[in-house]
């Protein structure tokens, strides 16, 4: 299962960020998980938010530049090294993952985002491996 | 449509007809003008000595200095009292230049106009929407007389309120389209947020842009937004020459006709003021024929261009001008390599990815001057390895091109001003050092 991403291009100025997340506050969209990676002269802003579609939209109005981005969520385990079983699952396939950040931890597992370039290989490795991935209807509920 | 027989006359018909017009306008001039006179007797000549079209390089060149020396109407050959038109272009620095014209000028305007409109696609069925802006420029009134001729019906919306602009076309069904490439690239984009689709849900056949470059990239993005059957042709003049209607564009698309029996055109090297040869790029210099008001003789235009007297596949005689390369005052100097705000134009709009506007700032470094060029991304990612693409194909065109090395911004859409007159895109930060 994939969900959607909220990919936003900004430039680095000062206040930037702030004007998403003012628009996204405006529209009542709930941000569930933020990365922000840059260069020297700009960033890409990467969200995981409960109204992804709203939350695309209403930047776009506001003049930014905002897409929806295919990711998977995984769900890993407490265990040292699961994380790495992964990946190395992953790389076998010679799926390459483009990045990932953390979304969050709970008793059991921590929810982890990430970007491959073939989701579907990779979907099919974590399946076979029974790692649970996140859906959209879950975060909804987070 | 080819709107006069004096566009297709042969070329010893024309100069019959040229020599004849130039005679009694230099004759005229340095009987009526000062200035004129002045300038002749320095360099010791009198209008018995233009003879024939070959004299005419043997007469002073005039500026646009010229116009300001003796502001408002010291150029002029007639009395106040027989003017029936002022139009002023915006001086940015100092007075600005003062033009005006008889009723026989008006004439000839209109005339002129209608011919470089008919050769551009216009007709007498066009609802013509002119979104130049009215009031002293001559851009607006001259295409609305021009095209009032031809018997079209002008709607002449002028600048601004750009939603009501498309509520006029949609509503009136306007068939044509008068504006600077940029704003009928807004416009668009205006009736785009406003839910339509220009191509089907407009009527637009023909856009009749000027008074800033069309440049064929520019062309081809008119063609994205208003669809791929609109007409795009361009037009020159200039408000001192008389406005527009000096020179257009016919569906060949090879060049601009100048109207030659209104207009004697010259190229000549901006540096030595030297007469060049056909097909050499070089400062036009044009002689107005028959103007009773404001006798311009060989005035620098400050466009940089070429002239071709072959015959154009339209069936007109006329010599035809290039689409000018730059301005000699735009040339832009950058570690000593002259650049042309268009060259960087073409680069920006050949990109995909990207939008039409752009802003080019030169700054000092240093020792050393820093070009940075902003531009607009027109669609989404996620991806830096797509921003990097960008970034890397805008730098490496310009240093195939121009031989800099420039620093790349990328901007978010609707970051960059946008202008509904002429754009100013340029931001000389090195001027403002010195002072």
């Amino acid at each position: 299962m994939t969900v959607n991403q909220v990919s936003v291009f900004i430039e680095n100025r000062q206040g930037r960020l702030g004007e998403v997340l003012h628009v996204l506050k405006e529209n009542g969209v709930n941000i569930l998980s933020i990365s922000l990676a840059d260069t020297t002269e700009y960033g890409l802003l990467r969200l995981i938010v409960n109204e992804p579609e709203r939350a695309r939209d209403v930047l776009l109005e506001a003049g930014f530049s905002s897409m929806l981005t295919e990711v998977i969520i995984i769900k890993v385990p407490h265990t040292p090294g699961a994380l790495q079983n992964i990946l190395a699952l992953i790389a076998e396939k010679n799926v390459n993952i483009e990045y990932m950040y953390g979304l969050s931890a709970s008793a059991n597992d921590a929810s982890i985002v990430m970007k491959t370039n073939e989701l579907d290989l990779a979907l099919e490795v974590l399946r076979a491996q029974s790692i649970g991935t996140m859906s959209n209807e879950e975060l909804m509920e987070l | 449509m080819i709107w006069s027989k004096n566009e297709t006359l042969e070329r010893k018909e024309l100069e019959a007809l040229q020599t004849e017009r130039l005679i009694a306008t230099v004759e005229r001039a340095y009987r009526l003008v000062a200035p004129y006179r002045e300038k002749m007797d320095k360099a010791g000549i009198s209008p018995s000595d233009i003879k024939s079209l070959a004299d005419l390089s043997r007469l002073p060149l005039i500026k646009k200095q010229d116009l300001r020396d003796n502001y408002p109407f010291g150029l002029f050959a007639v009395p106040k009292e027989r003017l029936v038109r002022i139009h002023a272009s915006s001086g940015t620095t100092g007075k600005p230049t003062v033009v005006g014209y008889t009723a026989a000028d008006m004439e000839i305007w209109s005339e002129c106009v209608a011919r470089i409109a008919a050769a551009g696609g216009a007709s007498s069925d066009d609802i013509a929407q002119i979104c130049f802006g009215y009031g002293m420029f001559t851009g607006a009134l001259g295409l609305h007389y021009g095209l009032e001729k031809i018997g079209a019906t002008i709607v002449p919306s002028s600048t601004g309120n750009s939603e009501k602009q498309i509520m006029y076309m949609k509503d009136f069904g306007t068939t044509l389209l008068v504006a600077t490439p940029s704003y009928a690239l807004r416009l668009a984009e205006v009736a785009g947020d406003m839910g339509l689709v220009p191509r089907e849900d407009l009527s637009v056949r023909v856009a009749l842009v000027g008074s800033e470059l069309l440049t064929d990239a520019m062309r081809e993005e008119m063609h994205k937004a208003w669809g791929e059957d609109i007409l795009v042709t361009t037009n020159y003049g200039m408000s001192e020459l008389m406005g527009p209607g000096v020179s257009g564009e016919c569906l060949s698309h090879n060049g601009m006709h100048i109207n030659e029996d209104f207009f004697i055109p010259e190229i000549i090297d901006p540096k030595t003021g030297e007469v060049l040869p056909e097909g050499e790029w070089g400062e036009l210099v044009v002689t107005c024929l028959n103007k009773e008001a404001l006798p311009l003789i060989r005035y620098r235009t400050g466009d940089i261009t070429r002239l071709s007297y072959e015959k154009c596949s339209c069936g007109r005689t006329t010599c035809r001008m290039d689409n000018p390369a730059g301005r000699s005052d735009d040339m832009l100097k950058i570690r000593g390599v002259n650049v042309f705000p268009s060259q960087i134009e073409e680069i920006v709009l050949g990109v995909s990815g990207l939008g039409p506007h752009y802003e080019i700032i030169v700054e000092r470094e240093g020792y050393s001057d820093k070009l940075t060029v902003r531009v607009e991304l027109a669609r989404a990612t996620d991806s830096f390895r797509e921003l990097e693409a960008i970034e890397r194909e805008v730098r490496g065109k310009l240093r195939i091109t121009l031989g800099l090395d420039a620093a790349v911004k990328l901007e978010s859409p609707n970051t960059l001003q946008r202008f509904e007159g002429k754009a100013k895109r340029v931001r000389d930060m090195r001027k403002e050092d010195k002072k």
